[in-house]
């Protein structure tokens, strides 16, 4: 029952406060017709009164009047803009600028549906609690919201929308826990998976026989996390990690006027003395080493993982399946290369408006069961279409692998089968998975 | 091949036919190595290769048969190669990235999608100027006009609509919500059914252009391949109305479509990534172009078999075949 919320307001206002909640979900609903009971009009007299709105609203909606409004939160928090190269420093407007673009995407294809979507950008400081903003995002009429937060916040976030209706889409985490043990049937993710980028890169190195891995880890949490699903994928895939070694973030500035005389000498003595690889891969998330291994190890080896080949989601040099476009229109209005956040908060917000344009109607519910369902394809050119995985709400997406400068290849790779879709040889599969949806 | 060029003329002779004095040609935009290549379809042979701009795609032949039209969309702009010199001799004001376009029945108006613009500019062929533009949805790309003159369609690929244009007007009159990345249209001869192909949806849609309802959904199944790999682009229908010709991308296959059930009758295995096709005039012959093998499919229509295949340049998009 979410007809244009506004135009709801205008004309029924002789009705119940609560019917006129933007995110009621159905027990709400049971619960206000009792609330109106108490207060004296039969509830008969109520049924008829909701009746009459539906078809009222209903013709409202068909006049057409004033377009059918989406209103689309962002939530983010404040992030360190680190990275080693100076080229990658992330934009303070990374992520939600993606979201925004696919906002007026969707506004170009709304003209012709009379829809119209606006975004609410919610930049939260250190300490505030994600669950409040996903609170005071309902109360402003939020009911889907994009989140690129750590993990924890997006669960608070999740579980405290899940009361009033609201689903999330993840565009930011890459952690595995979030589709595995601590799913949500309220959280969609558009990010790709640790696992899935993994395995993207490990399917390639296979197939490049480049199967001898040395691991170089960072010190943090993220890195570790990477790491795991590294190893993983080397198992999964045949090849075979030879040594591993940890990165210890000292801490430090990644620039200095002194320049990288340093670096150019500590690099070749970690990587000193190694048993004998094929491939050195780097788990940094953190931005810590990764960015000053290549053309610096000691045996002169390629580097991949978190620097040299990378496996992603998008990358600005992506000029495939019409890529160029998105690029092009990318780059006019925000002035900056699209990075893999910015693509996974476009798909998010491309997936909202392409279900919108399916369904007609401003229901989170709706739409959450359009996208999951055999009906759902959505183009973000990637060359083939992009489905959900209905067991852990996860986007199924072929992953680019990049060397900064080009699109080295894109896996799923060649000959690596599967019984459904070979993108399911991504990251852990229906069968592998332990999510139960609640 | 030369005996089977023999035996072809001697069942000509045989039956009192003269050979027309200048062979059909097709026209095949290869769209990395910035060229065409002329195929001669009586000897189904490459003739020549014509350099032209960069990335060529959309290709046409007017309507007087004098000029091949070709997007050049990296140079923003349609080339025009003269067909009896085989130089390129003018250019057209396309507008911004141009991939495909159509003309109207007259040959005096071109209509060409503007992916970066959102638009669909119109060009005065005569004057070769521009004479407007249409605003449409995200990345337009599909252009086909009805058999009558006076309903253009552009599809927009991420919008997913088949817009309907009132050429007189200018105006959009309906869209039309279509699977996923819709890339090109045909319409049957008669006018009574708009194809759309969705190459990403991996479907065929098939709207009634009066009532603006999609009729039908065809789609495609084939053994052994993963949905993801069915890519439906270019759409050939024969001049009967009777059976269409789907080209679909990775699946390596074009569909043969009976138009009255709209059910797949036979998948016929060409080559790697196959974007176009175009019929022969006589349609004997339908012309595939497969991206990835750099070649030229030939597929004999009235046994439906594919007899031949014709190396053509780098990466070949886009035919065109001359009708006299």
């Amino acid at each position: 029952m979410k007809f244009g919320a506004r135009s709801v307001m205008l004309r029924c206002k002789k009705q119940p406060a609560s019917l006129r909640h933007d995110g009621m979900t159905s027990t709400q609903m049971t619960h206000s017709l009792d609330h109106v009971d108490l207060f004296g009009a039969s509830l008969t007299v109520a049924r008829t009164l909701i009746a009459a709105a539906v078809v009222f609203l209903t013709i409202v909606a068909a006049g057409a009047t004033e377009p059918l409004e989406f209103k689309i939160g962002y939530l983010r928090v404040e992030k360190p803009r680190v990275a080693i190269s100076l080229v990658a420093v992330p934009a303070e407007n990374n992520g939600v600028a993606g979201a925004q673009a696919a906002i007026n995407d969707n506004n170009t294809t709304g003209k012709f549906l009379d829809q119209h979507f606006t975004l609410d950008d919610v930049k939260l400081k250190e300490g505030e609690d994600p669950a409040a903003a996903a609170a005071a995002l309902a109360d402003r009429g939020v009911s889907i919201v994009l989140a690129d937060l750590p993990p924890d916040a997006l669960l608070r976030a999740a579980d405290a929308g899940h009361a009033r209706g609201q689903v999330f889409f993840n565009v930011g985490a890459p952690d595995e826990r979030l589709r595995e043990n601590d799913c949500r049937a309220n959280v969609i993710h558009t990010a790709p998976s640790r696992a899935m980028l993994a395995d993207a890169l490990a399917q390639y190195l296979v197939w490049k026989q480049w199967k001898r891995w040395f691991l170089v880890v960072g010190s943090h949490e993220p890195d570790k996390l990477y790491a795991d699903a590294l190893r993983r994928a080397a198992t999964r895939f045949g090849a075979k990690i030879v040594g591993e070694k940890v990165f210890e973030d000292t801490g430090g500035s990644r620039r200095s006027d002194t320049g990288v005389v340093q670096v150019q000498r500590q690099i070749p003595v970690f990587t000193q003395q190694l048993p004998a690889y094929d491939v050195l891969v780097a788990a940094d998330e953190s931005e810590v080493f990764a960015g000053y291994l290549p053309y610096r190890t000691w045996d002169p080896r390629p580097v991949a993982g978190s620097a040299g080949l990378v496996p992603t989601s998008w990358d600005a040099s992506n000029d495939q399946w019409g890529a160029t476009q998105m690029q092009d229109r990318f780059i006019r209005e925000f002035k900056r290369p699209m990075t893999a956040l910015d693509m996974q908060a476009w798909t998010a917000m491309r997936m909202i408006g392409e279900s919108a344009a399916h369904k007609r109607v401003n229901d989170p519910k709706a739409l959450l069961e359009f996208i999951k369902s055999a009906d759902f394809a959505l183009a973000a050119f990637k060359g083939q279409k992009l489905t959900l995985r209905d067991w852990n709400l996860q986007l199924r997406q072929p992953i680019l692998l990049t060397d900064g400068r080009t699109i080295v290849s894109v896996s799923p790779q060649e000959g690596f089968l599967h019984q459904f879709s070979e993108l399911d040889t991504l990251g852990y599969d229906r069968s592998e998975s332990k999510c139960k949806l609640q | 091949m030369q005996a089977a060029v023999s035996l072809l003329l001697g069942v000509a002779i045989g039956l009192g036919v003269t050979l027309p004095a200048h062979a059909y040609m097709a026209y095949v935009s290869n769209e990395k190595g910035n060229t065409i290549t002329v195929i001669d379809t009586d000897k189904l042979q490459a003739v020549r290769t014509i350099k032209v701009g960069q990335r060529p795609r959309g290709i046409e032949l007017t309507k007087d048969g004098n000029f091949v039209l070709v997007a050049v969309g990296d140079d923003d702009t349609i080339q025009m190669i003269d067909t009896k010199s085989g130089e390129v001799v003018s250019t057209l004001p396309s507008g911004a990235d141009p991939e495909l376009f159509t003309q109207d029945p007259t040959g005096n108006l071109l209509y060409v999608a503007n992916e970066n613009d959102n638009t669909v500019t119109v060009i005065d062929m005569p004057k070769r100027a521009r004479l407007g533009e249409v605003q449409v949805g995200v990345e337009p790309e599909g252009m086909g006009i009805s058999p009558d003159g006076k309903t253009l369609v552009a599809t927009s690929e991420t919008t997913n609509m088949a817009h309907f244009i009132d050429v007189d007007t200018r105006k959009i009159v309906a869209n039309v919500l279509v699977d996923a990345r819709p890339r090109f249209v045909a319409f049957k001869p008669d006018g009574s059914e708009l194809w759309v192909s969705s190459e990403v949806g991996g479907t065929v849609s098939v709207i009634d252009p009066h009532t603006h309802q999609v009729t039908k959904k065809i789609t495609f199944a084939i053994p052994g391949l993963r949905s993801e790999a069915i890519q439906p682009v270019g759409i050939s229908i024969t001049r009967d109305g009777k059976t269409a010709f789907v080209a679909l991308g990775p699946a390596n296959r074009v569909a043969v479509i009976d138009t009255n059930t709209h059910e797949v009758t036979k998948y016929l295995l060409v080559g790697q990534r196959v974007w176009h096709t175009a019929f022969t005039p006589d349609e004997r012959y339908l012309l595939t172009t497969n991206g990835v093998s750099n070649d030229v499919s030939v597929i004999d229509v009235a046994s439906l078999k594919v007899i031949k295949s014709i190396q053509v340049g780098e990466l070949p998009w886009g035919v065109a075949i001359s009708q006299k």
